[in-house]
């Protein structure tokens, strides 16, 4: 269940913010609200009037426009094509059109060129062809998903501006972001989304980010605390001074440094699209560094391809199952082999042993508790949860010295992730190095041993996972603290994590 | 678990009676368009078959269009359209022919000799294809029609005189091969003879099987084409792969024209059979990519061919035959994609059901357990 219990009202004329974790449900609800996916129950109201929504084409009559994470425009044809295009009936493809985009771009200060090649804009400015693009549909509620994920502050600073000046004019903006200094410098109203539900509102004037911070957090959860440790002092991997730069020049990953010990959870914390994608890359050999060195145990494996780390025993569960773990129409059995196509007991010499897959699929599906009536249905037919349990068995089934785990329990209902946790808490004891990748803070400080926090491609803090709290590492994991995150309250440590929270303005972006 | 089993045959056969079905029934609506007689132009094809001077011929075309679709078949399993089949199947013949008509060793090292020659300039010309898309990101769909342009050049410079040809009439030819290089064909009697290389076409059908459902390699590559990204990572070196790949369709692509240059023709000459990678691309897709299916679809297509001259002594054009290849390749690509979908969703429910139903793997071991994942 992706959805239950939402309640959320938005005024007219207000900037309406829904905060939440990645994976809490805000983009289902927004997927909801703009007619892409049919709630089972429940209802939606506008102005008074139920309504229901079968298509984005009915949202858009009723008013309401989405301006989507990653745009939709056709870079090769100009501003005033692309607003346009799909639209012609309102207000034709020429003068007519291009007068009404002119009088939009000045009433609400968008600063938009309808001759332009789309092209030839920035990423900001496309943005704003965006919003016009549903003004000129004749939106009054504009839904933007994360819409600062892709702008630089004083980008952001622009946009805001903006969004004031839609509700100056009586239009009312839903604003779905997880930067909690962004959020309460434009909303009115905060709405906040834990596992699916609405759990609480807040009035910015009267809300701290830390309060905020909880109200996303929450705790309720079975937490996955880990009990003694069992960190040895033998590296299994070492990771030197890594540098991974896009074909621009930009630098992804910078200057990352550090070890992981057999038996040691190292947990990397951060908001989405800080360089995690491309750290877990780099280690598994799907992109090479650029500078510096990895180490597994005592070789350095920088120039090894993919298929030689994971026949040396480096396991693998990636972030998103269904682009880097399964072939959803191939039958379990054959899911078993992906990854280990040349190890035992899939293989003999050049030869594939279906048989002796089969037989150990068999065994997976029974130890991993997989639900499934055979090994030779699709593993698209399976539940996330029970692909991610075969997934997990599969690699745990190699018995690896090193485990990249990027987000094991995403998409996964509570049992499944208890389980998970196990498995990883078991192998950890008998000696198995974990890098453990994910956006559930009470994962990540249950199960890690160690933690770091990764912001803008670099390691910038490090916790003790026994003392900190989901807050405080939350408030770093927007960049605003660094160094050693302590937890009692020392006024002589200058990246308290205590203080910068109560400025937000340090953390606009 | 025999449902799931027998749930695939279904799924397996839906697609293609589906789209034979409706290629027929639009073929009858063409007919009666054109005021014809709906039903007789099939009976008059039906009863073609059972001539067996008829078989023989619809068995030799079919050894070519088969070894053609398994060519392109390989590409379609890892997401590459090798449109080049063509090119490569012709030069292949050419090349072997001309092997053939100026070295004259024992049959035993002759034959494989021409079979190699074929292979390698098969995998050459595809090869070509595949390093440009891996080094310089060219569509292999653009290099290899652009191949064919050029291959179909390169034949022509071939065949002039002072190169390798030979003159006989208006015909230009390679040179009549030497026969060390030529295979017997099995007699049938009146009937004719069936090309001995058929064989052939029968061994590669199942070395295709093989390789592919039984090896590393062949899992690799299926898995290229089913997820590309899944693919990568698991293991799989893509710009590899995709070069392993199109040199593995080029060789087998080379040897589709040798069962008449070897069994018949002896000579690569303006009557050489052409257009059979491009026939081989609708015979792949119609087949499914399976061996056996592809068997199939190239003895339909090639009854569709030599049943079809005798419409014309019966007042039809035998163009209809063209008209519903046509028609068959357009309603298998509509109805195995929605007979995909359709299979997939109804497992979906079906495992769903199952579960629910309790009927889960290994329950007798973990009673107590309830569903855990939905």
């Amino acid at each position: 269940m992706a959805n239950h219990d939402i309640h959320l009202t938005v005024r007219k004329g207000t900037v309406h913010a829904l905060v939440g974790e990645n994976g809490a449900g805000k983009s289902t609800l927004m997927k909801i609200l703009y007619g892409m996916q049919k709630p089972d129950e429940g209802t939606i109201t506008i102005h008074g009037e139920q309504v229901s929504f079968s298509s984005p084409a009915d949202a858009i009559v009723r008013g309401i426009g989405m301006v989507h994470q990653h745009f939709m425009l056709a870079d090769n044809l100009t501003v005033l094509e692309n607003v346009v295009l799909g639209s012609e009936r309102l207000h034709g493809i020429g003068g007519r059109a291009r007068r009404r985009i002119k009088e939009l771009s000045d009433r609400y200060g968008l600063g938009v060129r309808p001759d332009v090649l789309v092209e030839e804009l920035g990423v900001a400015a496309r943005q704003r062809v965006e919003i016009l693009k549903v003004l000129y549909r004749g939106a009054t509620t504009l839904i933007l998903d994360e819409p600062t994920a892709v702008l630089v502050p004083q980008e952001v600073d622009a946009l805001f501006d903006n969004l004031r000046e839609l509700k100056a004019e009586g239009l009312s903006v839903i604003f779905i972001s997880h930067k909690l200094g962004e959020v309460l410098s434009v909303a009115d109203e905060i709405t906040v989304i834990r596992r699916g539900t609405t759990v609480g509102t807040a009035v910015p004037a009267e809300t701290t980010p830390r309060q905020l911070a909880e109200l996303m957090v929450g705790s309720e959860l079975p937490t996955p605390e880990t009990a003694e440790s069992t960190v040895t002092d033998r590296p299994v991997l070492t990771v030197d001074k890594l540098r991974l730069a896009a074909p621009g020049g930009k630098a992804l990953l910078d200057d990352i440094s550090f070890t992981i010990h057999a038996g040691e959870v190292l947990g990397i914390a951060g908001v989405e699209g800080n360089g995690q994608t491309e750290l877990v890359d780099a280690l598994i050999g799907l992109r090479h560094a650029d500078s510096g060195t990895i180490r597994l145990a005592d070789e350095e494996i920088t120039s090894w391809a993919t298929r030689r780390r994971r026949e040396q025993g480096i396991g693998y569960i990636p972030e998103d199952r269904h682009r880097h773990g399964l072939l959803l129409e191939a039958p379990l059995w054959e899911n078993r082999i992906l990854g280990h196509v040349t190890e035992k007991p899939n293989a003999k010499g050049v030869w594939l042993d279906p048989k002796a897959a089969q037989e150990d699929t068999r065994r997976i599906v029974r130890t991993y508790d997989v639900r499934t009536p055979g090994i030779d249905v699709t593993a698209a037919s399976l539940s996330g949860g029970n692909q991610q349990k075969l997934i997990v068995g599969r690699e745990m089934s190699h018995k690896p010295r090193f485990l990249i785990a990027a987000h094991p329990t995403r998409g996964v209902d509570v049992g499944a992730q208890a389980a998970i946790w196990d498995h990883i808490r078991e192998a950890r004891r008998e000696g198995l190095a974990v890098l453990l990748i994910s956006a559930d803070l009470d994962e990540l400080i249950g199960l890690s041993d160690t933690l770091r926090v990764i912001y803008d491609g670099k390691l910038v803090a490090d916790a003790d996972p026994a003392t900190i709290t989901p807050e405080e590492l939350g408030t770093a994991m927007t960049g605003a603290a660094e160094g050693h995150l302590e937890h009692d309250e020392t006024p002589e440590t200058p990246a308290d994590p205590s203080t910068s929270a109560e400025s937000p303005e340090d953390e606009a972006r | 678990m025999k449902k799931f089993d027998k749930e695939r045959v279904l799924l397996a056969v839906a697609g293609p009676v589906i789209a034979l079905a409706v290629a027929f029934v639009l073929s009858a609506i063409v007919l009666i368009a054109s005021g014809k007689n709906p039903v007789e132009p099939f009976a008059i094809m039906f009863e073609q078959a059972g001539f067996s001077d008829i078989q023989v011929l619809i068995v030799n075309q079919a050894s070519m269009y088969y070894i053609a679709a398994l060519a392109v078949a390989i590409g379609f399993r890892m997401n590459l359209f090798n449109i080049g089949v063509d090119g490569q199947y012709q030069l292949g013949a050419m090349m072997a022919a001309i092997v053939g008509a100026h070295a004259n060793l024992p049959a035993f090292l002759q034959v494989p000799l021409l079979l190699l020659t074929a292979v390698l300039t098969g995998a050459f010309w595809a090869g070509i294809a595949g390093v440009l898309k891996v080094t310089r990101g060219v569509s292999e769909v653009v290099a290899t029609i652009m191949l064919n342009a050029i291959a179909t050049s390169l034949i022509v410079y071939m065949w002039k005189p002072d190169v390798f040809g030979v003159k006989i009439g208006n015909n230009s030819t390679t040179g009549e091969m030497h026969e060390s290089g030529w295979i017997p064909g099995i007699d049938m009697g009146a009937a004719g003879e069936i090309y001995g290389l058929l064989v052939l076409a029968v061994l590669l059908g199942i070395g295709y099987w093989v390789v592919l459902n039984r090896t590393r390699f062949g899992f690799d590559l299926r898995a290229s084409g089913a997820s590309e990204s899944a693919a990568s990572a698991s293991g799989v070196d893509p710009k590899r792969m995709v070069l392993t790949a199109m040199l593995l369709s080029g060789a087998i692509a080379g040897l589709a024209g040798l069962p008449i240059l070897l069994g018949d023709s002896h000579t690569y000459n303006l009557n050489f059979p052409t257009g059979i990678g491009f026939l081989g691309i609708g015979i792949a897709l119609l087949g499914r990519n399976s061996p056996v299916g592809i068997a199939f679809a190239a003895l339909l297509w090639a009854w569709l061919d030599k049943a079809s001259p005798e419409l014309d002594f019966h007042g039809y054009d035998k163009e209809i035959a063209v008209i519903m290849q046509g028609l068959i390749v357009l309603s298998v690509v509509v109805s195995y994609e929605a007979v995909r979908e359709w299979g997939l969703r109804r497992q979906q429910r079906r495992v769903g059901a199952e579960l629910a139903a309790g009927h889960v793997l290994g329950a007798d071991n973990n009673t107590t357990k309830e569903v855990a994942g939905r």
